[in-house]
């Protein structure tokens, strides 16, 4: 079980990612928050500035259409409910034949517009984000009993080697053939965020 | 690339580009036309086959992901002679009418029997979500619930 959670919460964070399938169109790339210098280093990040960063990215769309708060994933720019009516299903990867592998496999599929990445799935329902604070998602976050017993450690993992979660960076286009909207904040510079901020202690600072 | 499958329970390799959607290469290599393109973007059902017993929209789905599988189309899905419970009910209930969805909503139903055996009309609405444009959801309703009998009737009749 502990190991299904973990890949759930890894699956969870990179599948807000996924489950964009059939983005608006239209949507524009952001632009990053910060310079895409080189010289930007985790060790020049104070704990605070890299929670910040952290969480322009995991209070995405990427990352919380697939993080719902009740059984429906979202999609798309808008955050839609996924068309056709698409649940969680028992074990978080839909109903028995309407799975997410029912049309998402482990790569984007850019014909069809349909994302895809390993382990596409809903994150568990104690891991929703919708509607949470960014303080609110740290806490639950570092939570081992919502988290799935992970360490510190292994949550830097999850959220910065995960196929899943780094999908948000590779995420095709929809089935308009329009590029889906990235993270606003650059892959490295993220995950020199999330490693900064763990080295920092983990702060999560006063709402 | 070399792409070896089982279709319909024959061993079949085929050299092709990994890419491709297994539809394009059971309708055109493999000239299986019973399922059906529709939308070519996963959101109608009208691609529908099983693999390895899962429902899998094919529009969608590159064929080097269907290496080592077991493929299954509509015209696998009876055993010979033998019509699946689904293929009995649809005949029974008179359910098509142009015909073109039917075959992916019948292997949707089939993957759908497979695991919820008797499912309730909330099931059906939850898991089959294909697109008909003859509006025939009536009467598929009915031959879902029919099939389901039709089924359980035949596991009964099954020797232990
Ligand atoms: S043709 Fe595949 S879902 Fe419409
Ligand atoms: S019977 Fe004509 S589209 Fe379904």
């Amino acid at each position: 079980m502990k190991n299904a959670h973990r890949a759930y919460l890894a699956a969870s964070l990179l599948l807000g990612i996924l489950v964009l399938g059939f983005s608006t169109p239209g949507a524009q790339l952001s632009e990053p928050k910060l310079p895409e210098s080189s010289e930007s280093t985790a060790a020049e990040l104070t704990p605070e500035q890299a929670f910040d960063l952290m969480m322009e990215v995991l209070t995405h769309k990427r990352c919380v259409n697939c993080h719902p708060s009740d059984d429906y994933p979202r999609q798309g720019e808008d955050s839609h409910i996924h068309n056709f009516g698409v649940q969680r299903g028992p074990d978080n990867h839909g109903v028995a034949a309407l799975q997410c592998q029912t049309c998402h496999q482990t790569e984007n599929n850019n014909h069809a517009g349909v994302p895809g990445a390993p382990e596409w799935s809903l994150a568990p329902r104690r891991m929703a984000w919708q509607g949470l604070t960014r303080v609110e998602i740290a806490r639950s976050m570092l939570n081992p009993e919502n988290n799935g017993g992970r360490t510190l450690e292994e949550t830097v993992h999850h959220l910065t080697e995960h196929e899943l979660v780094l999908w948000a960076w590779e995420p095709g286009v929809d089935a308009n053939g329009t590029p889906r909207e990235k993270p606003p904040v650059p892959k490295a510079e993220y995950i020199k965020a999330v490693k900064a901020w763990a080295a920092g202690g983990a702060p999560i600072p006063e709402e | 690339m070399t792409i070896s499958f089982n279709i319909n329970g024959q061993p079949t390799s085929l050299d092709v580009d990994g890419d491709t959607p297994l539809l394009w290469v059971v309708r055109d290599m493999l000239d299986l036309k019973g399922t059906k393109f529709g939308c070519g973007k996963a959101a109608c059902g009208a691609c529908t086959l099983h693999v390895d017993g899962k429902a899998v929209r094919s529009c969608s789905y590159a064929v080097k992901y269907a290496e080592g599988k077991n493929i299954t189309t509509i015209e696998g899905l009876s055993s010979g002679d033998q019509l699946h419970p689904v293929q009995q009910a649809w005949m029974e209930e008179i359910v098509p009418q142009c015909g073109y969805c039917q075959p992916g909503f019948m292997m949707a139903t089939a993957a759908l029997l497979s695991e919820i055996p008797n499912p309730t009309d909330e099931d059906i609405d939850n898991n089959i979500v294909n697109v008909c444009r003859c509006a025939t959801y009536y009467r598929m309703r009915k031959a879902i619930h029919r099939a389901a009998g039709l089924q359980s009737q035949t596991a009964k009749n099954q020797p232990s």
